[in-house]
């Protein structure tokens, strides 16, 4: 029989990674929950998944394309932002959803014992699907603007898993620091704001001065969208300091999420 | 305070412990209200400016050990504030001790609060797997066990509904016959048998009595001494954070029941009584300490003034009977009535009704502002009821002994 010893937390502890692999049916729970409940609640469900992207793409063009006349790598407008859309989000949407998830599930948190961690972890189960509903209506479009991407789409699997863990690192350290503040609620928006207009999602990084290309390129999702582009549409292949850059910090910041996590998650049951 | 401590193991039988506690404490730092920070940039401010925190230390468990052998059903007993839901969620790992080590012999189950983790928007169904899941079971595990969950739930047809749409009683009964069906060696139950009507308690009476012929132990806290007494095969007894007493069912009623009327003037100190301390009483005191059944409670009450305390606080107060149950409980929100802190008031609390039932009654005091409790006054102050029946006819003990109070009440024909 296990013998399970509780004893008070040290000073500093790691992620226990055999107690997150035990609760790994709690996140397929928690994913299809979430699942559930987005499709289930909007009459429209999976119609709105598609409808949001499209529309917002829409209006990019319009703006970006028709209004700023910025330039799309020779790509057409329509196709080159709802791939960059795509990814932004993939991103955008686990951040925010990743933050609320503790305060949401306070019932849980302070009630119930298993690794919190998997809270914040739960909501990529949703952005994925959301994800992959989207993908399937990019292929629609390569198909209707005549754009083939070549065998670099196969590759596309590696920057999503990127994404993904770039999002969620961030995701854990917001979803630990609003159990305590309130005002990170007020700055995750904002910040994200800024990063969809700091990348280069509604047009090509072309279009970037070259003086100011060096702080542009610090930003990850730069990295991470040119290599999106690359795929799907037919860009160049970005620098390979970027294609390193793009997997290690990915990995540094989920696995820094985790820890400052645990860090911080022993309080959360006395203040929740 | 009489710190003893019987042989922990009661149960010669077993071999080995299934819960082990030693010397657990756990303190809770509170930070004091001008320490508290809600925003990340004031909390950045301060760091900066180097300011210091001040922290008030609560000690909610005090080098608490026990041992609870295999197959056994213990009661954890204590009032208001005595650590028993500290111990439980620590036993539960929802919050981590402060010092001393806990040995588990296997998985623990919790019934700590039913129903949690179930989502109002999705069926039955899914909040028996989301549930199950929460609480440890494998897929597997729910498969196998689900129509015996939903039998016990009784609630077959409504499978596929939202739980949204269920009757309170139903909604119970299924998130209990999720977390009663759970294999764990260890299971966790804090007072559910409030809940349900009289024969779906019977029914986790005994499946709880069914779980512990397993062999498995079942740790229960209650405020119905009755429970306890029922269905446990030893208590704890806690208070103030001390294990008081640990032993046979009897011996540890007793002791509580004692400790009502001993320990009253303890708390008389306002710097021995829990609460944030920015208002407290400095007088409570009931008019008559004798009365008979159906007649008033007048309860007198003098609070300090603390003109630095912006907001107006509000009274509560708790009747509790010989049991220790709260059989009464008096806020004055209710009523529409606050005091301004500025000066120092004087109030009274008349309680007409219900009628009490012979014997030693005391009343917990509790002063609140701003969302948080600044005394605390448990047994404030104690008064007896006769032994005299206020109805007109009386009758042989059968006649009045059921019932926690005596009602106020008539029979018509029609």
């Amino acid at each position: 029989m296990p013998t399970i010893v509780i004893t008070p937390p040290r000073r500093f502890s790691l992620p226990k990674v055999a107690d997150l692999w035990e609760a790994r049916e709690v996140l397929y729970r928690f994913g299809a929950r979430d699942v559930t409940l987005r499709y289930r609640q909007t009459a429209l469900g999976i119609v709105w998944v598609v409808l949001q992207p499209l529309l917002t793409a829409l209006v990019f063009v319009l703006v970006f394309g028709k209004v700023a006349h910025l330039s799309f790598g020779g790509a057409p407008p329509m196709v080159f932002i709802f791939t960059g859309l795509l990814a932004w989000n993939l991103f955008s949407g686990i951040i925010p959803r990743a933050q609320g998830s503790l305060i949401s599930n306070r019932d849980l948190v302070s009630k119930v014992f298993f690794p919190r961690m998997l809270v914040p972890l739960a909501v990529v189960y949703s952005c994925l699907i959301d994800f992959l509903v989207s993908t399937v209506f990019l292929v629609v479009l390569l198909v209707v603007y005549g754009v083939n991407p070549g065998y670099a789409v196969l590759v596309s699997p590696v920057w999503t898993l990127m994404v993904i863990l770039l999002a969620s690192g961030i995701g854990m350290v917001t979803a630990a620091l609003t159990v305590r503040y309130r005002d990170v609620n007020y700055f995750v928006p904002f910040i994200l704001q800024f990063l969809l207009y700091a990348s280069p999602i509604a047009y090509s990084i072309d279009n970037v001065p070259a003086k100011y290309r060096f702080i542009y390129e610090l930003n990850p999702l730069t990295w991470l969208l040119q290599e999106f582009q690359w795929s799907f549409v037919r860009q160049p292949f970005p620098h390979w300091w970027e294609i390193g850059a793009s997997i290690i910090v990915p990995v540094v910041v989920f696995v820094g999420g985790a820890i400052i996590f645990e860090q911080m998650e022993r309080g959360f049951a006395d203040v929740i | 305070m009489v710190l003893q401590q019987l042989p922990s193991r009661v149960d010669p039988a077993s071999t080995d412990a299934s819960i082990s506690v030693s010397n657990v404490s756990k303190t809770y730092r509170i930070l004091r209200q001008e320490d508290r920070d809600s925003y990340a940039s004031e909390a950045l401010l301060k760091r900066l400016k180097g300011k210091k925190k001040h922290f008030e230390e609560f000690e909610a468990l005090h080098d608490v050990s026990f041992d609870v052998g295999w197959g056994e059903v213990v009661g954890i007993i204590g009032r208001n504030g005595a650590g028993k839901s500290t111990l439980l969620k620590i036993i539960n790992r929802i919050t981590a001790p402060t010092t001393g080590r806990i040995e588990l012999g296997g998985r623990v189950g919790s019934l700590l609060e039913v129903g949690t983790g179930f989502h109002p928007e999705l069926t039955g169904r899914e909040n028996v797997y989301l549930n199950g899941t929460l609480l440890g079971m494998r897929r597997k595990e729910i498969d196998q066990r689900f129509d015996a969950i939903v039998d016990f739930a009784g609630t077959e047809r409504f499978l596929d509904t939202q739980v949204k749409r269920y009757s309170t009683g139903m909604y119970i009964r299924l998130a209990f016959a999720v977390a009663a069906h759970l294999d764990s060696e260890i299971l966790v139950v804090d007072e559910v048998l409030a809940v349900g009507d009289s024969e779906f308690q019977a029914k986790c009476l005994r499946k709880m009595r069914e779980v512990a012929r397993d062999g498995r132990t079942v740790i229960v806290v209650s405020h119905q001494l009755q429970t306890v007494s029922d269905l446990c095969t030893s208590a704890i007894y806690l208070s103030a954070g001390h294990l008081v007493l640990h032993g046979t069912v009897e011996d540890v009623l007793e002791e509580y029941k004692r400790s009502f009327l001993r320990d009253a003037p303890v708390r008389q100190e306002a710097t021995h009584r829990p609460g944030t301390g920015e208002i407290r009483f400095t007088h409570v005191d009931v008019a008559s300490d004798i009365t008979k059944p159906g007649d008033e409670v007048e309860v007198e009450f003098t609070v300090g003034a603390s003109p630095g305390f912006g907001s107006p606080y509000h009274v509560s107060c708790f009747v509790n009977n010989e049991d220790g149950m709260v059989i009464a409980q008096c806020d004055s929100r209710v009523v529409d009535f606050y005091l301004d802190p500025a000066t120092e008031n004087e109030g009274r609390l008349l309680i007409r009704t219900p009628w009490l039932k012979p014997g030693a009654y005391t009343a917990d005091l509790f002063l609140h502002a701003g969302g948080r409790a600044t005394d605390i006054w448990e047994q404030a102050c104690h008064f007896q009821v006769l032994p005299v029946t206020p109805y007109p006819h009386p009758t042989t003990p059968d006649g009045t002994d059921h019932g926690v109070v005596f009602p106020d009440f008539d029979y018509s024909q029609s």
